[in-house]
């Protein structure tokens, strides 16, 4: 076992495992991420092992489950080195394929390449894909290059250099001060600057002071921290003990949420590898300086993200906010200094440190510095993890990069922040991301979550999805956030059902108004966020459905009926045999009937009537017109009389 | 201890480092309602009725008085219409659970609350809190706790320790605003420790 005592050994010994690989044996990167292995990348991977075996390949061919690339819609994902042949939605099926023809004879296996929606043409690199053309991946970029359970890939790529650096050739107030001069803030929320953070630990008179990784991502749709904490636990790792040493801290912990098992499994294996070759415990790198972390899993309450929250479960006590205005990093968990950031912000750390501010504030916006992963989800052609320069336009996100809307169907809005950020409609499409602009049109940087909304989206019913989630999620000890979110989303509900009254959008406004105001922490005060938004850029869908009791998208169940346009109808009978209500009348030859009594408005019909034929609409807000008389139901050779 | 100078409601008040502006105000004699305040509890912040305007450095901020340490120089107010407002809101959404509380219905008096403005939920109590904390910090016992999370978070006694304890105490009895405690306790005492209590009475 190999224990590094200086920062020159650590860099001997990089050099000794660069020198024991041939940059141009090929290697196999498999997908290892939650996302593709969930679509069977494990069986790849098992694939691809029995495959090289069977063929007498071991000694030529390297493969390794590595961390993810972020294409998650099109996983699993494979890429060949040196060449960088990526394949999408490998099956284990395709494996011999690959081996035979890629590895053996270096050809590319066409039907498994990326093929542009729009041009038709396939990219056979990763960096060709238009997914990732327009990304600038500097903390992400590694995922797919290393096996996530192998501390020596990461050292391969330049790993715990920063550290080294750090430990080996700058004081902790220089390490500090280049954080600050990076401007770097906070990527789980609030935005705060984490040079700042760390001065006012650093700063405090209380000689024992911690340094926290808040690993609770809890967002629905969000696996940005995920996607980094199964991938590259130890970017996050270097980050922390760099952390720990500007601030003078001696332990650090991993706040991390126990429903992401392979990200626990994956810190705690990189734990012990830092510990075994001298990057954590006693004396790191011979620098005097010692630095122990933990492993602390989260029992799965959102709520938790929030810092005192997060530090009140540390201790082992219920989850709750504290009330009291006093700053973690001054009074934290056990009453002490405590600088708690988000994986995403410790892993830009090392990155900082190595290159340097200057290089760090040359990325992004005047007041938001570096790059931004968000998780693309929703209504969009490329779902996934994107990385991007801070200041890149929201349209330039969902459609150079998310390649659009699918189905040919139009924008609505695109969803920021998590479940209490807010939507952001079309006409603002041309807002640059960072903290203060996503804040100024109404919504919020969060930590990274996109949910791209189209135009089959109710906006009422996304404020009272989201306000459901946060009741659900509220701790409960704050009248404001626990029972106004309770009225909040009976009201909303209400609304969606067509129950809605006049005065419910000033009640809820005035439950809103005391939720900001009064709540205990910034789960309450941003919770009315996804009501207000909507009824900043979509009041009138608010006052369609109280007023006309009218769901404009046409989503609102309680709101909308399926009607058959006779005109349309060509009695095909799909409809008619699909209905599982069976609902619907008809025969050969006799244009179908939605009986409105029998109907539960599941919308088989609507979806199984052929688009030539586009006979089945919703309405609303406005009756069902009366069925035609029986006698005028028989198609008598429709097109032929028609057409004399 | 060090002396703190600042103004209430246009009043001088001197407080003592380390006091809370709603001790400050009511060593001053000015009133501020609260619902899950008691003085020999640690402060809870829960009910958040005793919101203030706190203005400093030019710059007004709304805080809860039960938690928000004097500082020199500050200008507190305790009412203002958007104060009332929240307090009103607050006690309306309260009474939505228990429109009988005669504490309830005096604040509803004072703010000009509507105790069916939001729709009803008889579960009665109002998560004050005064019941479980009392029972921990000052008679130390822990014979009721707070169980499940959020809106279905409710206050339960734990029948093991309730049936040794509570029938020679009873003390945080007459703290409950809403007298479900008293509910809650009997139906304790019904389910988990008949026999206890009725040989009790007998002696």
């Amino acid at each position: 076992m190999v224990r590094l005592k200086t920062p020159e050994a650590l860099e001997s010994f990089r050099q000794e495992i660069l020198s024991k690989r041939n940059p141009d044996k090929p290697c196999i990167s498999i997908c290892a991420g939650a996302g593709c292995v969930a679509s069977g990348a494990d069986e790849v991977i098992e694939a691809f092992k029995a495959e090289i075996e069977n063929q007498g390949l071991a000694a030529k061919v390297d493969t390794k489950g590595t961390g993810c690339p972020g294409f998650c819609e099109r996983g699993p994902i494979v890429v060949i080195y040196p060449e960088e042949i990526c394949y999408l939605q490998v099956t284990a099926e395709d494996v011999p394929e690959i081996i035979s023809e890629t590895i053996k004879k270096n050809k590319v296996v066409e039907r498994l390449l990326f093929e542009d929606p729009v041009t038709g043409e396939k990219a056979v690199h990763e960096s060709d894909i238009s997914f990732y053309k327009a990304q600038e991946r500097a903390v992400l970029c590694n995922n797919i290059k290393i096996d996530s359970r192998s501390i020596d890939d990461y050292l391969a790529l330049g790993g715990y250099a920063a550290l080294g650096k750090a430990l080996g050739g700058m004081t902790d107030v220089q390490v500090l001060e280049e954080v600050k001069k990076s401007n770097l803030r906070g990527r789980g929320g609030a935005g705060f600057p984490a040079g700042r953070k760390w001065e006012g630990s650093r700063n405090a008179p209380e000689p024992i002071k911690y340094v926290i990784v808040n690993a609770d991502e809890g967002d629905p749709g969000a696996f940005m921290d995920r996607a980094l904490l199964e991938g590259n636990p130890h970017s996050i790792l270097e980050g922390l003990i760099i952390g720990g040493y500007a601030i003078g801290s001696h332990e650090g912990y991993f706040y991390v949420r126990q429903e992401y098992p392979l990200a626990v499994e994956n810190i705690n294996l990189a734990i012990k590898q830092a510990e075994e070759y001298g990057l954590l415990g006693k004396n790191i790198l011979g620098s005097g300086f010692d630095f122990k972390v933990y492993v602390h899993q989260g029992a799965g309450a959102f709520v938790c993200g929030e810092s005192t929250a997060l530090m009140t479960s540390l201790e082992g006590r219920v989850g709750e906010p504290r009330p009291k205005y006093v700053r973690s990093n001054v009074k934290g968990l056990w009453n002490r200094p405590s600088v708690l950031n988000n994986v995403e912000t410790w892993a830009n750390v090392p990155l900082i440190i190595n290159k340097g501010a200057d290089w760090f504030t040359q990325i992004g916006t005047d007041s938001s510095k570096g790059t931004k992963i968000f998780s693309l989800v929703g209504k969009i052609t490329n779902t996934g993890l994107v990385e991007v320069p801070m200041g890149m336009t929201l349209r330039d996100i969902i459609y150079k990069i998310g390649g659009g809307i699918p189905d040919g169907k139009k924008f609505k809005a695109v969803q920021t922040g998590g479940p209490s950020g807010g939507c952001i409609p079309e006409d603002q499409l041309d807002l640059q991301v960072g903290f203060d602009e996503l804040t100024r049109a109404g919504s919020m940087m969060g930590s990274g979550g996109m949910i791209v909304l189209d135009e089959d989206t109710c906006m009422v019913d996304v404020a009272r999805y989201f306000i459901n989630f946060l009741t659900e999620e509220s701790c409960g000890k704050c009248v404001p956030c626990r029972e106004g979110l309770r009225q909040m989303h009976r009201i909303l509900t209400n609304i969606t059902l067509g129950k809605g009254k006049e005065g419910d959008i000033e009640l809820l406004e005035e439950l809103a108004e005391t939720a900001v105001e009064a709540s205990l922490c910034a789960l309450g005060k941003s919770a009315p966020n996804p009501f207000l938004s909507t009824l900043r850029y979509f009041r009138d869908e608010y006052e369609a459905h109280i007023k006309e009791k009218r769901c404009p998208a046409l989503a609102c169940k309680e709101l909308i009926s399926f009607y058959i346009d006779p005109a349309r109808c060509m009695a095909c009978g799909i409809c008619l045999k699909k209905c599982p209500a069976e609902a619907i009348d008809g025969g050969k030859k006799k244009i179908h009937i939605i009986d409105q009594e029998k109907c539960t408005k599941c919308g088989t019909c609507f979806e199984v009537c052929p688009a030539k034929f586009g006979a089945v609409t919703k309405i609303s807000g406005e009756p069902v017109p009366e069925p035609i008389a029986e006698e005028k139901r028989i198609i008598i050779k429709k097109s032929k009389k028609e057409s004399k | 201890m060090k002396e703190i100078q600042f103004e209430i409601d246009g009043n001088k008040v001197t407080a003592t480092e380390g006091m809370t502006l709603l001790e400050a105000a009511q060593s001053a004699g000015i009133f501020i309602p609260t619902l899950c305040h008691h003085e020999k509890l640690e402060p809870f912040g829960a009910c958040r009725l005793c919101i203030v305007e706190v203005e400093a450095n030019g710059r007004t901020k709304l805080v809860v008085s039960c938690v928000y340490l004097s500082e020199e120089n500050i200008i507190v107010r305790t009412r203002s219409e958007k104060i009332d407002r929240i307090r009103k809101t607050i006690i309306e959404l309260l009474m939505a659970h228990a429109p009988d509380s005669p504490k309830l219905q005096d604040l509803a008096k004072e703010y000009g609350a509507d105790k069916d403005r939001y729709e009803k939920e008889a579960s009665f109590c109002i998560h004050c809190g005064l019941c479980v904390r009392y029972c921990a910090e000052v008679t130390k016992k822990n014979a009721i706790g707070f169980v499940d999370r959020g809106i279905h978070k409710e206050i339960s006694f734990i029948p093991e320790i309730a049936a040794k304890e509570c029938n020679d105490c009873k003390e945080c009895f007459p703290l409950c605003p809403t007298s479900y405690l008293q509910a809650a306790f009997v139906l304790t005492e019904a389910l988990a420790f008949p026999a206890t209590s009725k040989s009790e009475s007998k002696e």
